[in-house]
């Protein structure tokens, strides 16, 4: 097996892991190993069961049948916040949540920083925004200075960025990436491409979640399709061609086939016309 | 050093927040009722009349504009006023029990009503609007019930003592409530609570985004449920500010103050999705609706208009907490 020739062990596996919502199966037989310091691309179609897998790795969902391990031990994410607490971090589409709050403040929701004793123990808004900012500036983001401004004001990739450096700060292994890039611009992506490779090379294991190709092809070390629920293919970093992969999202259907159809309908037209 | 900015004054930030919109306001509507009410309403017995009303919907308008702020809605607080006064009422009034224990029963009543509120919130996940406006009318019903079956009447006496008369029911210089102050002591309290403890960071990020929200951990349900605790009591502190005042205590009192308060709330730059707000800016609306229903009695014209005004109000102030929202999200300072 492949996995044998990492010097590391897991630090998140999944063993036959299925999901099934009132009949529905999301997620069929399903084994996957997240290393240390190594980014695993999740790939699939719209509907391939790839929001379900990061669900049940990030507590949000309990597999139906099979078994997940944390540092080569059998586990059990009761909640969010319990795999939160073990060091799963995720972030989602459009990275900060909270809109409407300062960056400082969306930085430290959950873990805020206080000063003072008793009764006037109160939030150390300066600690906050000082720590947001550096960790921020020290992705690359270093355009953003102040912290009382909001998480709205921010460009998507900064958004991103400060979700990340969240994650990163706050010690997370595990940092799942969900379509990270998919509401961003070509420069802008290519940011928090260099901060996922940022992120790995500190160690941590990334999860990214995309259907862009190129985007998975330029910072993945191993790479898992999934297609109906299912875990059709795994495999590492120049074991597969960029068309191979390209395939396999499609649903096993070669594209080349698809091209050949579309040809066709073309001709129709410009034949009617 | 990274993230070191002047707090230099910046009209561009000030034009940002949305209770700037709600401090127009209240300038306007002052401007506007010291011209056509003239020195009657500009003079001291001007000022108590709007501000005592202020006082009694703002004591209220706090705890609810933090619900707001947690992306819930309060319609039970008329009821609850009336559930604090009444019970107060009878306890003192009726069964003679001195009145420091029937100020204490009319709060814990109006906090059970608001823990109730929270539980089937948080338990059936229906929404907040619904579930309160379902206990505005069952309290309404059971405090009638309770009260005509044990008194016969639907309005009780009470004599409050000096004691409790001093703190909730005076006039202070003749004119102004002791309400007054304790409006402006919670305002500190809660504004504490908002921008200086982790609390308020919680508040903000439940309304910002529940489900994330839950996922750092924050104890939402909780939250939530202390919230409405909250706006419980503070309802039932206004009931019995009511008794103490004018001695008896009214079953249909209050009902004016479930939407009054969302008014103040929402003049003063709470947005109704919740995840923003203000103490500052609640004051604000609260003054602004305290002026506006007053001031129209120092007119001389019909005091219907002051609803005409009010409702005018109500949709500007909505129009202009969207317009700030997206100023705050067309990106920030300028360089420099």
């Amino acid at each position: 097996m492949a996995k044998a020739k990492d010097s590391s062990a897991p630090i998140l596996a999944l063993n036959d892991v299925s999901k099934v919502f009132g009949g529905y199966r999301a997620l069929h037989d399903v084994s996957l190993n997240v290393y240390p310091g190594q980014v695993l691309c999740l790939l699939g179609d719209n509907g391939a069961g790839k929001s379900t897998l990061i669900k049940v790795l990030s507590g949000f969902h309990q597999p139906t049948s099979g078994t997940l391990e944390w540092e080569g031990e059998e586990a059990n994410f009761k909640s969010p916040k319990d795999a939160n607490d073990r060091g799963i971090a995720t972030v989602h589409q459009f990275g900060g949540t909270f809109p409407l709050m300062t960056i400082g403040r969306s930085f430290f929701v959950g873990v805020e920083p206080t000063k003072g004793w008793g009764p006037f123990k109160r939030f150390n808004k300066k600690y906050a925004n000082e720590t947001a900012v550096r960790e921020m500036q020290a992705l690359g983001i270093t355009r953003v200075t102040d912290g009382d401004r909001l998480i709205g004001s921010l460009s998507g990739g900064e958004r991103q960025a400060s979700a990340i450096a969240r994650a990163v700060h706050f010690g997370a292994k595990v940092l799942i990436l969900d379509e990270p890039t998919a509401a961003l611009g070509v420069k802008e992506a290519t940011h928090v491409l260099r901060i996922i490779m940022q992120a790995k090379l500190k160690g941590i294991a990334v999860i990214l979640v995309t259907h862009n190709v190129t985007h998975a092809l330029t910072v993945g070390d191993h790479f898992a399709v999934l297609i109906r629920g299912e875990k059709a293919d795994d495999f590492k970093k120049g074991e597969r061609t960029r068309e191979q992969i390209t395939d396999l999202m499609a649903g096993g259907e070669a594209m080349a086939e698809l091209e050949e159809e579309l040809n066709t309908l073309t001709g129709t037209i410009n034949r009617v016309n | 050093m990274a993230g070191q900015t002047k707090s230099r004054f910046d009209f561009g930030t000030l034009l940002r927040r949305p209770e700037f919109g709600a401090l127009i306001g209240t300038i306007v509507v002052f401007v506007f009722f010291s011209v056509a009410g003239g020195e009657p309403f500009t003079d001291l017995g001007g000022w108590a009349a709007w501000l005592n009303v202020a006082s009694e919907l703002g004591i209220i308008a706090l705890p609810v504009a933090l619900i707001m702020i947690a992306g819930d809605l309060d319609l039970s607080v008329g009821s609850t006023i009336a559930a604090g006064g009444v019970t107060m009422a009878v306890v003192s009034g009726f069964f003679d029990v001195p009145t420091p224990i029937g100020v204490v029963a009319g709060l814990a009543f109006g906090a059970l009503i608001g823990f109730i509120n929270g539980i089937i919130i948080v338990r059936t996940n229906l929404p907040s609007f619904v579930v309160t406006l379902a206990t505005q009318f069952a309290v309404f019903g059971l405090v009638l019930g309770l009260c005509k079956l044990i008194t016969g009447t639907v309005a009780v006496n009470v004599k409050a003592d000096e004691g409790v008369k001093a703190i909730f029911g005076t006039l202070l210089f003749g004119n102004f409530e002791t309400a007054i102050v304790i409006w402006a002591v919670l305002a500190l309290l809660v504004a504490w609570i908002l921008i200086k403890t982790k609390y308020g960071n919680w508040i903000y990020a439940i309304g910002g985004d529940m489900v994330s929200a839950k996922a750092t951990g924050i104890p939402v349900n909780k939250v939530r449920v202390w919230l409405f605790v909250g706006s419980g009591t503070a309802s039932a502190l206004v009931g019995v500010i009511q008794a103490s005042l004018y001695d008896s205590a009214q079953v249909s009192g209050g009902a004016s103050f479930v939407f009054n308060s969302i008014i103040a709330v929402v003049v003063g730059g709470v947005l109704l999705t919740g995840g923003y707000g203000s103490v500052v800016g609640v004051i604000l609306g609260t003054m602004t609706f305290a002026i506006v229903s007053q001031g129209i009695f120092f007119t001389g014209w019909d005091s219907d208009w002051a609803s005409l005004i009010l409702g005018g109000l109500l949709l500007v102030a909505v129009l202009t907490n969207n317009t700030f929202r997206r100023l705050a999200f067309s990106s920030g300072k300028k360089k420099g």
